[in-house]
Parts: structure tokens; C-alpha cells; sequence
């Protein structure tokens, strides 16, 4: 596997915030459906440092979602049972601590930011409540602290005229301001591990910038590490440092970002990016990946993507499933042809 | 808020107006065609005619459209009106009791039962209804289902007649014979009709068997509900939070799958009510349901009129305040 680089940041408040802070490793989910087993995530494998943004980029159904519950450990289980592989939080196991023992470290050390905030806060409590919540149960404090910390956490994330707002509840509020509560809550117990799942694809664009900047600016005061998850390129360019490319339940490619956008070493990760618009490339022809991502019940053998790559022969369709190719220096490809993907431009 | 109580009081007065109407209408055909209720009174003997017309004026009874087959006595209604909103008069039965002494005679005894009821249906129905959802397919599931079902089928008066002849009058025996047995348990729990001497104790079966039909229909919707609810998005938000799952489950699944439950209890309020006639006849509960039952066949109409009217009310109003709790739950309701 790639080194891990830690970075040099300025005015990091809290020296033990640098270092890996989250790696999962060979990570294995499944879903026990009547339709059949599901191999939801087959292998997954990144890691994340302190302060630092990794961003996971994958069409929609790849399996994203199920492995930021997966390290979450809220599974909808039954059916989603997780079957192999390791997450380690700061070199913990998370898979084996006892139930408790996870609590404890879901919202103090890792938290997560949902994509559609409407239906992922509780429509009859009111924020201030679903804030103050965490300080209560996880911090002891009374009712008036707590409610004192989520007017604090609002201003944080800079919804106007806090202190009133904490009596709302959610649907009083716009898809912006919802997905700052959202926030507000990921943050409120400053975790040192940020799992944002798709956090501006519900909104409109104007307010996806906003949000998008909103986070990243929080993610570099508090040195956190950030797993940004979209199925957005577009969004990623900006905020991320790293990349990972996820398709049908793997790691396909691993780079830093400008690497990705520089010389693409796997056909997936090229047809992504070829179906972005781009300012510099305006009038270009937007192409579309052919085809359907497979369904999780029926994985074709060897590589997943044979069925749509245009590099794709007969050694693609026969197992084992391509590994992981070091590439260049922290760039790995999961393709056969990485040359040839590398040299094609 | 305000606004939206009293646009719902101004439309109380053409629901009464018009339950009362349909009754007025329908004992007044009854007495068209059976003749004068009044006669009863005498038994055998035959009155003298003056006596008769007489106490049938007194009685409100004497107005010639009641001897003209389906008149709908559009005269006898205003008075009835007349005397009812004008003048708070509820009438009299034919011993010129005021209707007003009868319900408020009466009225303890089944706010008593159907308040056990819903306690019942409520307590147990939602406890139930959660554990079987949180234990979704298993055996204590299952047992809910076929159980709930089984009491659904039951009519309430067979139900009635069940526990009361095995429960009450065979077991209730059986205890009654054995030495040092509490009083309160087998002549008062167990006691085959309402006794005086234990006007709670005695109340608690009627009420068990008044519940039972709704308990069972708020297990299960309690049951499908919070099975909609556990794998909604905010659940697993409050996961994510690393909340303990009794907290997940009681505070967060569980307010929100709460509402069906009182849109339910909405509606219920009037099958109970009608459960409750049937009931207190069973248990001989000298309720409202008795007094009705009772003024029905000796025709009293003007108690049936009176009693029913009363029991209109308090089901609007009932169910208003049902409404305002459904706003408190859910705050996404906005009445205005
Ligand atoms: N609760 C569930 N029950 C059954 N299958 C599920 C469930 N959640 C996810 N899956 C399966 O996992 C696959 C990946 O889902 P997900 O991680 O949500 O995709 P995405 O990458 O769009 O976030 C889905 O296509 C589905 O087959
Ligand atoms: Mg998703």
C-alpha cells in the first residue's frame, strides 16, 4: 500500500490530532435479502489522517453509504452484516469493542453527516432538543446547559438569530439551514473523524457552494479528518486532498487528487471524469458511462466493470479480481491495463 | 390555533342540531305508529282519558302530529330546542325525574368505565404493539398477531357475555368458596354484575372487556408503525449519535409512531361509547348506556333525545381535544 504522508499543518491546536485517525482494511458488508445475498462492500480499503479530506467517489449503488455505516456501526443489521476486515480508530479495533464501547466513540470521536437532512433529523423534536441531546447524554449536563450549547453550536454554523432558532424544529427551517443543523450536530461533540455522506446533494447549487465551504473551513479549524462521500467529481476538485474511486463494493483507484485529475489510471475513474463538464473544455462532448453498475447480487467475475470498459479483454472477465496496482508514488489503480488507461489521453 | 377551535365549535352546531334532528325524527315515527308511550305507565289498568291527556301534555307528548304516521313534527323539534339551549331544560323521564339528575346519576359510572378502558387499550396496547414490533417475526410477534386478530373477530357483546358467564360467574365462584379470600378480589374484581360495595373493583372487568377490541387495533398499529419507523432516516441519525438504544427506541422511534395511535383513538372515542351501552347492559353498570337502554323501550323519548344529545357533545369534544393532541405530537400539524 501507499506510505502515509503526515502533513505539515500550521496551528494545529491539538498535537495528537496528526497520523492516520481512521483505517479500514479489507473492509466486508452483506445483505441477507430474501432476493439473495447482497455483497454490498467486498474488500474495502482507505484510510484518513487527521486534517485531512479524503473523498470517496462513486456512482450511486456502489456502496458508499453502507461503508460509512459500516464503520459507524449502524447497519441496518438485519440484513446488512459486516464479514470481515478491520476498522481501526486510532489503531482500536472498532469491530471488536463491545456495543458500549462503540457508542461511546460514535459522535465523540466519530460523527456523521447525512445527505437529506429533512428526513435524517427527528421532524417532532426541536433542534435545540436533537442538539442539546449529545451534551446530555454523552456530557452529563443539564437541560439549560445543553440547550446553552446548541445556541453556541448554531452560531458555529452560522444560522441567523440562534438563540431563537433553537426552539424550531426542522421544517421550519431551508434545506441550507437544515443541512447546518445537520452539521451543528456532526461537530457538536468536536470528533476528531468526519464521515459527510453526499452533504450537498440535496440542496440547490447556489447553497451547495456554501455548505461545501462552510465545511471544509470547520474541517481545517479543527483538524479533523474528513471523509467527504459523493457521487459528485465536480464537488471534490477544491476540498479533497486525497481520492478514492469506489465501484460495485471496491477500491478501484487511490490518489491524491491532483494525481486524479492529472493522469485518471483507471477507466472508471476516465469515464467519471469525462462525464463532468469542465470550464476549460467547454463545447466538449459530455460523455456518459454505458450501462448499469452491476447489481450486488450478480457481481460479474473478474473485474467488475468489464461489462462497460472500453479497455476491457478476456483476462478482465476471468478471476481473480484485478489488485491493486501501485501506479506511481501514492497512486494506486485496481486495472490490468493501467498503462495503457495512463498513456490513452 | 385559537382560530382553528373555534371554526371547530361553530361546526359542533350542525352536528348536533342534526344527530338531534335524526333522533327527534326517529322516536316520533316510533311513537306514530306504536301510539302513545304514556299508556305504559298505567300497566293494565285503562286511565281515565282525561288523566292520560292530561299527563301526555305534561310529558310534552301531546301534540296532534305524533298521530299523523311519518309528520315529522317540526313544532315538537323547535320546542325541544326551545327548552334545551334556551332554557338548559333536558326534560323529564315519565316520573318527571329531570334528565339532568338521570346523566348526572349515571355519568360517574361510565366516565369510570371508559376511562379503564382507555387506559387499557393505551397502556397495554402500546407496550404490546412495541415489543412485538421490536421482536418483528419472532414468536411473541407472532403470538401478538394471531391474538389481536382473534380479538378483533370478537364481537363485543360475545366477549361480554364470555368473560362475564366463565370469568366472572364460574371462576368467580370457584374464589368466591375459597376462606380468606379478599373481598375485594371475588365479589369485587370478580364480581359477576356491578356491585355497589366495590364501584371501582367491580368496574374493572366491563372495562377490560370494553377495551380489549381497541387494544388490540392499537397493538397493531403501534406494531406497524414503529416497524415503519425504526428504519427511518432520523433513527439511524440517533444511532449515529451513540445514544443507547432504549433512548433510540423510546424517545425517538417511539413519539414519532405514536401518531397513528392517536388519530385512532380519535375515531375510537365513539366505538367506545357505543361498546360501553353494550357493556354496562352485560355487567348491569347503571350507566348512561343502561339509562338510554332502558328509556328506549319504555319510550321516554325525550331521555333518549337528552342522553344522546349530552353524548354528542362530549364525543366532539373529546375529540377535539384528541386533535390538539395530535398537534402536540406532531408538530408539523399546523391548525389555522
Ligand atoms: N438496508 C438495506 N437492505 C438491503 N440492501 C441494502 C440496504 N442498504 C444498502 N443495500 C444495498 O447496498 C447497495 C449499496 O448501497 P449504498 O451504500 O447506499 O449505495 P451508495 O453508494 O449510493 O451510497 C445497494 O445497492 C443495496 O443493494
Ligand atoms: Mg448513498
Amino acid at each position: 500500500m501507499t506510505a502515509d504522508v503526515t502533513l505539515d499543518v500550521e496551528g494545529v491546536a491539538d498535537p495528537s490530532r496528526t497520523g492516520p485517525a481512521l483505517e479500514v482494511t479489507d473492509l466486508q458488508v452483506e445483505f441477507r435479502t430474501r432476493a439473495g445475498l447482497a455483497h454490498a462492500v467486498n474488500g474495502v480499503t482507505f484510510h484518513v489522517d487527521a486534517g485531512e479530506t479524503l473523498a470517496i467517489l462513486g456512482e450511486s449503488g456502489c456502496g458508499k453509504s453502507v461503508t460509512a455505516q459500516a464503520v459507524m456501526g449502524i447497519l441496518d443489521s438485519p440484513p446488512g452484516f459486516v464479514t470481515g476486515g478491520q476498522i481501526r480508530y486510532r489503531g482500536k479495533d472498532l469491530l471488536k469493542m463491545s456495543e458500549q464501547q462503540r457508542r461511546a466513540v460514535r459522535a465523540n470521536q466519530i460523527a456523521m453527516i447525512f445527505q437529506d437532512a429533512l428526513s435524517a433529523l427527528n421532524p417532532v423534536f426541536t433542534v435545540g432538543f436533537q442538539l442539546a441531546e449529545l451534551f446530555r447524554k454523552h456530557r452529563g449536563m443539564s437541560r439549560a446547559e445543553g440547550r446553552k450549547r446548541a445556541v453556541e453550536l448554531l452560531d458555529l454554523v452560522r444560522i441567523p438569530a440562534a438563540r431563537q432558532r433553537v426552539r424550531d424544529f426542522p421544517h421550519q427551517f431551508s434545506g441550507g439551514m437544515r443541512q447546518r443543523v445537520m452539521i451543528a450536530m456532526a461537530l457538536a461533540l468536536d470528533p476528531e473523524v468526519l464521515i459527510a455522506d453526499e452533504p450537498t446533494t440535496a440542496l440547490d447549487v447556489t447553497v451547495q457552494a456554501q455548505i461545501m465551504s462552510l465545511l471544509a473551513e470547520l474541517q481545517r479549524e479543527r483538524q479533523m479528518g474528513l471523509i467527504l462521500i459523493t457521487h459528485d467529481m465536480g464537488v471534490v476538485a477544491d476540498v479533497a486532498d486525497r481520492i478514492s474511486v469506489m465501484y460495485a463494493g471496491r477500491m478501484v483507484e487511490q490518489a491524491p487528487v491532483h494525481e486524479v485529475y492529472a493522469r485518471p489510471s483507471h477507466p472508471y475513474t476516465k469515464a467519471l471524469l469525462e462525464s463532468v463538464p469542465r470550464l476549460d473544455q467547454k463545447g466538449r462532448q459530455l460523455s456518459v458511462i454505458q450501462g448499469l453498475p452491476p447489481t450486488l447480487t450478480a457481481i460479474p467475475p473478474g473485474c467488475a466493470f468489464n461489462p462497460r470498459c472500453r479497455y476491457a479483454r478476456e483476462e478482465c472477465r476471468q478471476p481473480p479480481v484485478p489488485p491493486l496496482y501501485e501506479v506511481a508514488d501514492r497512486h494506486a489503480s485496481a486495472c490490468h491495463f493501467w498503462q495503457e488507461v495512463r498513456q490513452d489521453d | 390555533m385559537g382560530r382553528y377551535v373555534i371554526r371547530r365549535l361553530l361546526q359542533f352546531v350542525p352536528t348536533v342540531l342534526g344527530a338531534m334532528f335524526v333522533l327527534h325524527y326517529l322516536t316520533s315515527v316510533a311513537i306514530q305508529f306504536t301510539g302513545n308511550p304514556v299508556r305504559a305507565i298505567f300497566g293494565d289498568r285503562t286511565p281515565p282519558q282525561s288523566v292520560l291527556e292530561n299527563l301526555t301534555r305534561r310529558l310534552g307528548l301531546g301534540d296532534p302530529c305524533l298521530e299523523q304516521p311519518f309528520n315529522p313534527c317540526f313544532s315538537l323539534f323547535g320546542k325541544r330546542l326551545d327548552a334545551i339551549f334556551l332554557h338548559l331544560d333536558f326534560g323529564t323521564d315519565f316520573n318527571e325525574r329531570a334528565v339532568t339528575d338521570i346523566v348526572a346519576g349515571a355519568l360517574p359510572h361510565t366516565a369510570r368505565l371508559t376511562l379503564i378502558a382507555i387506559l387499557f387499550e393505551l397502556v397495554v396496547g402500546i407496550i404490546v404493539g412495541v415489543l412485538a414490533g421490536l421482536r418483528n417475526g419472532g414468536f411473541w410477534d407472532y403470538l401478538v398477531k394471531v391474538s389481536t386478530v382473534l380479538l378483533i373477530a370478537v364481537p363485543v357483546l360475545v366477549l361480554g357475555l364470555l368473560v362475564r358467564d366463565f370469568v366472572n360467574v364460574k371462576f368467580g365462584n370457584v374464589l368466591r368458596g375459597v376462606d380468606g379470600m379478599p373481598e375485594l378480589i371475588s365479589r369485587g374484581f370478580f364480581a359477576p354484575t356491578w356491585s355497589s360495595n366495590h364501584p371501582w373493583a367491580s368496574l374493572l372487568m366491563p372495562g377490560l372487556v370494553l377495551g380489549a377490541l381497541s387494544l388490540a387495533t392499537v397493538a397493531r398499529l403501534t406494531r406497524a408503525s414503529l416497524l415503519e419507523n425504526v428504519r427511518a432516516d432520523y433513527v439511524r441519525t440517533a444511532r449515529a449519535k451513540g445514544l443507547a438504544s432504549n433512548r433510540v427506541v423510546g424517545v425517538h422511534t417511539l413519539r414519532n409512531s405514536l401518531i397513528p395511535v392517536v388519530t385512532f383513538l380519535g375515531t375510537d372515542l365513539g366505538a367506545l361509547m357505543g361498546g360501553a351501552v353494550v357493556t354496562e347492559g352485560i355487567f348491569s353498570v347503571p350507566g348512561i348506556g343502561r339509562q338510554v337502554f332502558a328509556a328506549i323501550f319504555t319510550g321516554e323519548t325525550t331521555v333518549v333525545i337528552g342522553i344522546v344529545t349530552m353524548l354528542v357533545l362530549v364525543y366532539l369534544i373529546a375529540s377535539l381535544a384528541v386533535d390538539m393532541l395530535y398537534a402536540v405530537l406532531d408538530p408539523r400539524i399546523r391548525y389555522d
